[in-house]
C-alpha cells in the first residue's frame, strides 16, 4: 500500500512538471475554465427566467447539481480521461506492454498515467458554483450534510471512473475507438440535470443503467440534506459494486491482450 | 493531379469507404449513440413542457425539433477530425500526400460512403416518430419541404469542411483536438442543439445569425418546422442562401489552413 502511494506521488510529480513546460497554459486554461462556467449555466438561467421550480428543484438547488457537475468533470478531464485515453492509444500501439511489464499493478498504473494539474481551476470554479448556490438558497450546509455531499460525491467520481474503466477495457477486443471520450463526454453531459427533471424511462435508464443520478443529483441532496439514509447508503454499496465488476471485466479483458506490434 | 484521374479513382474511394465503416463497427456505432443526443434534450425539455408550454414550446413542437436535430445531426456530422489528427501525429498523412488524388477528395468520398449507412440506422425510426408524432408541426410548403434535401447536403459540406479547417490545425500545434472541445461547447449554443434558437436571449440569437453554426443544424429544421408563435418564419433565401455563402467561406477556409499546413508537414515516424 505504501509502495502505491509512493508510486502516485511520483506519477502526479512527473504530470505536474510536463505542465509546468507549459505556463501560459495556465491563462488560457483559466479562461476556458471561466467560459466553461458560463456554457454551464447558460441552459439553466434561460429555464428558470421562465420557471420558479422544476420537478422540485429551484434555482439554489439546481445550481447546487451544476457545482457537482463541474467538479466531477473536473476530476474526469484531470485524471480520467487523459489516463485512460493514453491507454486506449497504447493498447493499439502495442506500448500496453511496458505497462504489463512493470512490477505494479496494470489498473493502478493506466489510471494514473497522466494527470492534468491545470483542472484544478475548474474544479474551484464547481465549488465556488457550490457556494454560491448556497448564498442563493440564503443558508448554510450543516457540517454533517457536506461530509454526506462530499462522500456520495467521492462515491460518484468512484462509479464514473468504472464506467471508463469498463470502456477502456473494451477496446481490448474493439481496436479504434477515437470518439469514446466524445460519447462518454456527452452522456455525462446530462447529470448537469437534477435527474428527477427526467420522467418515466429515462430516469430510470440515468439513476440505474447510467448511473448519472449517483453522481451529480444525490450528492446534491446529500448537502442540501434533502437524501434519506437508505439512499445515501444504496449508492454507497452500488458503487462499490460497480467498481469490483469493473475490476474483474479489466482482468478478464487483460488477458485477451495480444499485443499490437511486437 | 488531373482532374479525369480524380474522377476515375472516387468509385474506388467510395467503396474503401463503406467498406472501412463496416470494419470499424464498434467506432460506427459509438459515433451513431452520440449523434442520438438531441433524444437526451428532448426528453429533458418535453418533461419541462408537461408543465405548461416553454417559451412557445409545447411538448409536441419540442418533439418535433430535437427528431429534425436527430436526423440532421445524424446525417451531417463528422469525424474526419480525429482521422486528420492522428495522420498528422503518427506521420501516415505521407502516404496519402504520395497518391496522385487531393486529399480533401479522399477524405470527402471516404466520410460520405458513411452517411447512407448512418441514414439507414436511424432514418426509418426517426421518420416514422415525427411523421405519426408531430405532423403537424412541420410546414407544408412544397418548396420548402423540396429544399430541406439542399439544404441537408450544405449542412453537411460547412461542418466536414469546418471539420476539415480545425483537423488542419494539427499542423500547427499539437492540442487541436482542445480546440475541438471549444468547437463543440460554441456548436452546442449557437447551432439550436442545446435549445432551439428562438427560445435563447436576444442578444445569443442576434450573435447566431452572423456564425456558421446556426447554419449546420438550426437551417434545415427552421425550413421545415412552424416557427414558435410571435417568432417570424426565416425566409429560404436566408436560411439556404446562408448555407450556401458558408459553404464557400469555410471551404475556403479549410484549403488554405491545409495548404499552410502542408508545407510544415514533418511526417513524424514515417
Amino acid at each position: 500500500m505504501r509502495r502505491y502511494v509512493r508510486l502516485f506521488l511520483v506519477q502526479t510529480r512527473v504530470s505536474v512538471m510536463t505542465s509546468m513546460q507549459y505556463r501560459s497554459d495556465f491563462i488560457v486554461e483559466g479562461l476556458m475554465s471561466l467560459y466553461w462556467i458560463a456554457w454551464n449555466l447558460l441552459p439553466l438561467t434561460i429555464l428558470y427566467a421562465d420557471r420558479k421550480a422544476v420537478a422540485g428543484w429551484d434555482f439554489g438547488s439546481a445550481l447546487v447539481v451544476i457545482g457537482w457537475f463541474m467538479v466531477l468533470r473536473a476530476i474526469a478531464d484531470g485524471i480520467i480521461t487523459t489516463s485512460l485515453v493514453e491507454t486506449v492509444e497504447r493498447i493499439r500501439s502495442g506500448a500496453f506492454d511496458y505497462v504489463l511489464l512493470k512490477p505494479a499493478d496494470a489498473q493502478f498504473l493506466v489510471s494514473t498515467a497522466r494527470l492534468s494539474p491545470w483542472r484544478i481551476v475548474d474544479l474551484l470554479g464547481g465549488i465556488g458554483v457550490v457556494i454560491y448556490a448556497f448564498i442563493e438558497l440564503g443558508r448554510a450546509p450543516s457540517i454533517g450534510d457536506v461530509a454526506a455531499g462530499l462522500a456520495l460525491l467521492a462515491a460518484g467520481a468512484a462509479a464514473m471512473y468504472s464506467l471508463w474503466l469498463m470502456a477502456a477495457a473494451a477496446s481490448f477486443w474493439v481496436v479504434r475507438m477515437d470518439n469514446l471520450t466524445f460519447l462518454l463526454g456527452a452522456i455525462f453531459d446530462t447529470a448537469r440535470w437534477p435527474v428527477h427533471v427526467f420522467r418515466g424511462a429515462w430516469r430510470i435508464v440515468f439513476t440505474f443503467i447510467l448511473p448519472l443520478a449517483v453522481m451529480t443529483t444525490f450528492p446534491a441532496m446529500a448537502i442540501l440534506h434533502r437524501l434519506d439514509l437508505a439512499t445515501a447508503l444504496g449508492c454507497l454499496g452500488g458503487c462499490l459494486v460497480l467498481l469490483g465488476v469493473s475490476r474483474a471485466i479489466w482482468q478478464i479483458a487483460i488477458r485477451s491482450y495480444t499485443s499490437a506490434s511486437s | 493531379m488531373s482532374a479525369r484521374t480524380t474522377i476515375r479513382a472516387i468509385p474506388t474511394l467510395l467503396r474503401i469507404g463503406i467498406a472501412e465503416t463496416i470494419a470499424y463497427r464498434a467506432e460506427f456505432l459509438i459515433w451513431m449513440l452520440t449523434t442520438t443526443m438531441p433524444l437526451v434534450m428532448l426528453a429533458l425539455w418535453s418533461s419541462v413542457a408537461h408543465d405548461g408550454p416553454f417559451r412557445g414550446y409545447d411538448s409536441n413542437r419540442f418533439v418535433a425539433y430535437y427528431l429534425l436535430a436527430l436526423i440532421v445531426r445524424n446525417l451531417t456530422s463528422s469525424w474526419v477530425v480525429w482521422q486528420i489528427n492522428d495522420e498528422v501525429r503518427r506521420g501516415v498523412l505521407a502516404m496519402r500526400l504520395l497518391r496522385p488524388v487531393h486529399p480533401f477528395v479522399a477524405y470527402t468520398a471516404t466520410h460520405i460512403s458513411a452517411v447512407p449507412l448512418r441514414g439507414l440506422i436511424v432514418l426509418p425510426v426517426a421518420v416514422i416518430m415525427l411523421v405519426s408524432s408531430a405532423r403537424g408541426e412541420l410546414i407544408t410548403d412544397p418548396t420548402r419541404l423540396a429544399l430541406l434535401a439542399p439544404s441537408l447536403a450544405m449542412a453537411w459540406a460547412i461542418t466536414f469542411t469546418l471539420m476539415l479547417a480545425i483537423g488542419s490545425l494539427a499542423f500547427f500545434f499539437d492540442k487541436s483536438m482542445a480546440v475541438m472541445d471549444v468547437y463543440f461547447g460554441v456548436f452546442a449554443v449557437f447551432s439550436g442543439y442545446l435549445l432551439p434558437l428562438s427560445t435563447m436571449p436576444g442578444w445569443l440569437q442576434h450573435t447566431a445569425h452572423y456564425l456558421p453554426f446556426r447554419y449546420v443544424l438550426s437551417a434545415p429544421i427552421e425550413l421545415v418546422l412552424k416557427p414558435a408563435p410571435g417568432v417570424p418564419t426565416a425566409s429560404t433565401l436566408e436560411l439556404v442562401g446562408g448555407q450556401a455563402v458558408w459553404v464557400v467561406v469555410m471551404f475556403t477556409l479549410a484549403l488554405t489552413l491545409w495548404r499552410a499546413g502542408v508545407r510544415r508537414f514533418e511526417a513524424v515516424g514515417a
